[in-house]
């Protein structure tokens, strides 16, 4: 019996992996949410900024790790709008701006912000993407004009009301980075943080994020959130509830079964593995 | 002549960068400045390089009627599938408003296949952990139970489960530990090394010590 | 996003499914998705880096939008030469312009080496970054900040796995003795990061593929809320 466990096709494991992702969409149970202390960083960090404050928005993902980083995005976004703090855009890769335009579009829809929709070069603006990874970012402590000429529109970047007085970190009050890789949050700590003192809170995909808390215990980062649950967090925290809260139950069924897979595994791994010494 | 215009580039501008660093005042600053700017268009070119190099490899594949050439067919359409829109039909510097041509072709084809094609590690991972996860030895035991802990830890139903447990015992607390010591000072250790290793590498490179970046005399 | 059985949506939900179906075994579909995804992507890159690198930051500072379009740029290197008959600094930029179509080059069979020059800038540029930001940031700032009081169970957890760890990945010496033990200690340290990291790894996984599904079963086919 155990040697047909191993050998077991596994398109039934992927049926199993499908079956707990798909179930729980259909599901409204709601859970409870912890926070952890490196999230509520970012919300403390944001909470102290005045309206009016610059936020620097570096959207560094493209749309497979969306279902991680957009909620984030989408939820740090609205807190900004709702407290009247300027949004930044710019991208470390090229999909990324039009990410945030999708979040602008959503929050655009949301009827929480009917009266008062984000308005561009007033409440933000996107300077796009440039290509050159950190060299984008050494650039920036220079002149944010002279390395984004234009907006991701065309218009020059000298020409934006929002740039009046907006010229490197300096100008610049809380930088959020969301990553999903090279480049990413290392490149924001080593280049904007150390080099040009800015101030910095990530949120990452989860398979980057453990990479991070050297960086968050040296003080270089001010807080970080990983992967979907940190998603749910930040949602939970500037209580604007969207996907990552709503996916946390599929996540929840997606972690059980790969434990119990693996505990199968091992239990016919050993069950097999004394049968042979026999 | 091949080889050495190239490593003196290489050296004077990475002495530049250095030398920056220490000293950022004229004419280092203006110059690291300019260099950083030139870099940027550089970057652009050589990912410009990529693409076109996909483009002859895809098409040379048609002509020479390669194995499974049918599928180069697909690969250049594609390619022309969001190119021509995007430089004549999405109102040009403007191309990536929503609603143009190259934003539905972007939502609409490219994320939905992009998005997908990471998604399905989601499967491997799954089948992976099921074949080759095995307690073996005591380390393999401390990696596998870190794991269960940090997946357990990280969704909702850990705290369901050790709700029972006194308030900083339970899952998401625990895992909460284990990323921020012992997975932090693991993580530190890699990184104060590779840290290491990337400034020995460089000052290789700078000096000219490492040439393998120059390639053979071709 | 517009939600419903929609002609775009549907079109996004064949193509999530073609490359699903690789799961079954590899197949036309797969292959025909998997081949149109390489070249959307460099048709992706191709055109956001013209826009939004070269057309801007090259283009338009020599000059060269203007001289052949008539948009209402402000004028480039080669409009502040011929009107005002002064050689500008943006001229520096076809240095810039000339190295990154040198680069081009490597298409081009027995011209190839010359790409070597852009690429020993690269280099150049990005060991010269390296070399004092990794030393600063990774390397002291990291050490700086395992320099801890050992005054709780977490400052020495950090303490001997920080210093364990780097034990372990130093080759110098053999590891007998106190090296030995420091290193096997290390390798512990090693082991729960590494499983923490796979657990990260799963959640993110896991995470992508919620996405696809809520976008066939919600986006796309409107069944759950």
């Amino acid at each position: 019996m155990f040697e047909k466990l191993l050998s077991i096709d596994r398109r039934i494991i992927f049926i199993f992996v499908a079956v707990a992702l798909i179930l729980p969409l259909f599901l409204n149970i709601s859970q409870y949410i912890a926070i952890s202390p490196e999230v509520s960083k970012i919300y403390d960090g944001l909470e102290e900024l005045k309206p009016g404050s610059k936020v620097l928005f570096a959207f560094d993902y493209d749309p497979p790790s969306a279902p991680e980083l957009q909620p984030m995005a989408e939820a740090v976004l609205k807190y900004c709008f709702k407290n009247k703090l300027k949004v930044y855009i710019i991208g470390l890769w090229p999909q990324g701006p039009m990410q945030a335009n999708l979040a602008i579009e959503v929050i655009r829809d949301d009827p929480q912000f009917a009266d008062t929709p984000p308005v561009y070069d007033q409440n933000y603006v996107n300077l796009g993407f440039m290509s050159g990874n950190e060299l984008v970012i050494q650039g920036m402590g220079s002149s944010f004009q002279s390395t984004f000429p234009r907006d991701y529109q065309g218009t020059p970047t000298a020409d934006l009301e929002m740039m009046n007085g907006v010229n490197n970190f300096s100008n610049i009050d809380y930088i959020f980075n969301l990553s999903a890789g090279y480049p990413g949050t290392v490149e924001w700590v080593l280049f904007a943080v150390d080099r040009f003192h800015a101030t910095l809170g990530a949120g990452n995909t989860a398979v980057q994020a453990p990479q991070i808390y050297p960086y968050f215990h040296a003080g270089q980062l001010q807080g970080l959130a990983g992967g979907l649950k940190g998603a749910a967090e930040l949602e939970k925290l500037v209580g604007f509830y969207g996907k990552g809260t709503k996916f946390m139950l599929s996540q929840s069924f997606a972690h059980l079964t790969v434990i119990f897979f693996i505990i199968i595994g091992n239990i016919a791994y050993f069950a097999t593995r004394g049968k042979k010494k026999q | 002549m091949r080889r050495e215009i190239p490593m003196i580039l290489t050296g004077f501008v990475g002495f530049v960068y250095i030398i920056q660093f220490f000293v950022p005042h004229a004419p280092f600053d203006i110059m690291e400045g300019l260099l950083t700017d030139w870099m940027l268009i550089i970057f652009a070119f050589a990912i410009w390089l990529g693409a076109l190099n996909l483009l002859k490899v895809s098409l040379d594949k048609i002509y020479r009627k390669g194995k499974d050439w049918q599928y180069s067919i697909v690969t250049v359409f594609g390619f022309l599938l969001i190119a021509i829109p995007g430089f004549f039909f999405s109102g040009g510097r403007r191309f990536q408003d929503p609603g143009t041509a190259f934003d539905y072709i972007y939502q609409n084809v490219y994320t939905p296949l992009s998005a997908t094609m990471f998604a399905m590690l989601a499967f491997f991972v799954a089948s992976a952990s099921y074949r080759a996860f095995r307690a073996r030895t005591k380390e393999a035991t401390m990696l596998l139970l870190a794991a269960f802990v940090v997946m357990l830890g990280r969704v909702p139903v850990g705290d369901m489960i050790t709700q029972w447990l006194p308030e900083g015992y339970r899952l998401s607390q625990v895992a909460d530990w284990i990323m921020n010591y012992p997975n932090m000072a693991g993580q530190r250790a890699i990184m104060i090394g590779i840290g290491l290793g990337i400034v020995s590498t460089s000052l290789r490179l700078i000096l000219g010590i490492e040439r393998s970046h120059l390639g053979g005399e071709e | 996003m517009e939600t419903g059985f929609t002609l775009s949506n549907t079109i996004a939900a064949i193509l999530t499914i073609g490359i699903i179906s690789f799961l079954w075994k590899d197949n036309p579909l797969y292959k025909l998705c998997e081949s149109l995804f390489v070249g959307v992507s460099a048709g992706y890159w191709f055109v956001s880096l013209y826009y939004q690198n070269l057309l801007p930051k090259l283009f338009d500072t020599l000059g060269l939008t203007q001289l052949f379009t008539s948009a209402d740029i402000e004028p480039g290197a080669i409009q502040i030469l011929i009107n005002e008959g002064r050689v500008d600094n943006s001229f520096l930029y076809l240095i810039a312009g000339i190295l990154g179509a040198l680069m081009l080059t490597r298409l081009i069979p027995n011209l190839g080496w010359i790409s070597r020059w852009p690429l020993a800038f690269i280099v150049g540029t990005t060991s010269g970054l390296y070399f004092t930001t990794y030393f600063q940031s990774n390397a002291m700032a990291q050490l700086r900040s395992t320099i801890l009081p050992l005054d709780s169970i977490g400052n020495v957890v950090i303490v001997i796995g920080t210093v364990c760890g780097l034990v372990y990945f130093y080759f110098s010496k053999e590891h007998k003795g106190v090296m030995g033990g420091a290193a096997r200690v290390g390798v512990w340290f090693l082991m729960i990061t590494f499983g923490a990291s796979f657990g990260y790894t799963v959640m993110s996984r896991m995470s992508l593929l919620i996405g696809r599904f809520d976008f066939i079963f919600s986006t796309w086919l409107g069944l759950t809320g």
